[in-house]
């Protein structure tokens, strides 16, 4: 089943406030390799004028996991996820996130594109704090490949 | 940060992973696509074997910008298009090179351009840091 062009322009409804916990910061640097002392130790964070641990820039994922989950369970989508690849991401931030924010994901599907048999769609999670302030923006190009 | 010149190379670093990087990543973003663990599910979808997350190799491709930035300033915006996979062996693991350098510089913002290759093939395409200094 191709991918539903019809769902280019759905927004989806919000998903329930994540909130981001110090010691899950710490868990995901350490499994990205970092070696800031913003996201690991606390006083360092707040030397440098953070009020906890600033997460690493790809920490969105996280959140975002979420609202691709929305997407691939919408039924009239036609996402089989076995055939999803992860073609492009960008993240684009208003402020980095930091320990003890409460993020709240709206997904948008903004493109679904045909090329050669596959299906390209873009998925934007735009990504709130408690305030409704924005944080970051994660965007997905997802490849939904065609029957072979 | 006026001394900036385009192409510089402002960090260079390269990352050695393992199958354990893989779960350890899997338990902490919570991807748990067996892909990226299990050897007879990547064969049966085609694959030579299991390949790191896309976005761990994303993930860590940013930490030598984010090391060299350290507390003088913020990312604005990280891009990446995932060009070719990461095989992880079993035994063997992978070793990710990222090479950091700048790619513009104006007044509001700096482009930091990565270059970033496993068994010396380019992983990651258009893989661009856009960040500012505050």
């Amino acid at each position: 089943m191709p991918v539903n062009p019809d769902i280019q322009g759905r927004v989806f409804a919000p998903t329930a406030p994540y909130l981001v916990g110090r010691e899950k910061v710490r868990e995901f640097a350490r499994a990205v390799f970092a070696s800031s002392p913003l996201n690991f130790d606390v006083a360092a964070a707040a030397a440098a004028g953070y009020s906890d641990l600033v997460a690493p820039p790809t920490f969105p994922v996280v959140v975002q996991e979420a609202t691709l989950a929305q997407l691939l369970a919408e039924p009239d989508a036609g996402i089989d996820f076995s055939r999803v690849v992860h073609g492009e991401q960008r993240f684009s931030y208003t402020r980095p996130i930091i320990a003890g924010d409460e993020l709240t994901a709206t997904l948008a599907v903004t493109s679904v594109k045909s090329l050669g048999g596959n299906s390209m769609v873009t998925a934007e999670s735009t990504i709130v704090d408690a305030r409704g302030s924005h944080v970051v923006t994660a965007i997905s190009t997802l490849v939904v490949r065609g029957d072979a | 940060m006026s001394e900036l010149t385009v192409g510089d190379v402002i960090a260079e670093r390269t990352f050695a992973i393992t199958r354990d990087s893989l779960v350890r990543y899997a338990g902490a973003s919570g991807d748990f696509n067996n892909i990226h663990y299990r050897d007879d599910i990547a064969h049966s979808v085609g694959l030579p074997g299991v390949l790191a997350h896309g976005m761990l190799t994303m993930g860590l491709a940013v930490q030598p910008v984010v090391d060299w930035l350290g507390e003088r300033g913020v990312v604005l915006d990280y891009h990446v298009r995932f060009t070719r996979p990461v095989l992880v062996d079993a035994i063997e693991g992978a070793h990710i090179t990222v090479v950091a350098k700048i790619g513009l510089a104006d007044e509001d913002s700096t482009r930091i351009d990565l270059v970033v290759t496993a068994a010396d093939q380019t992983v990651l395409g258009k893989s661009q840091v856009r960040v500012s200094f505050t």
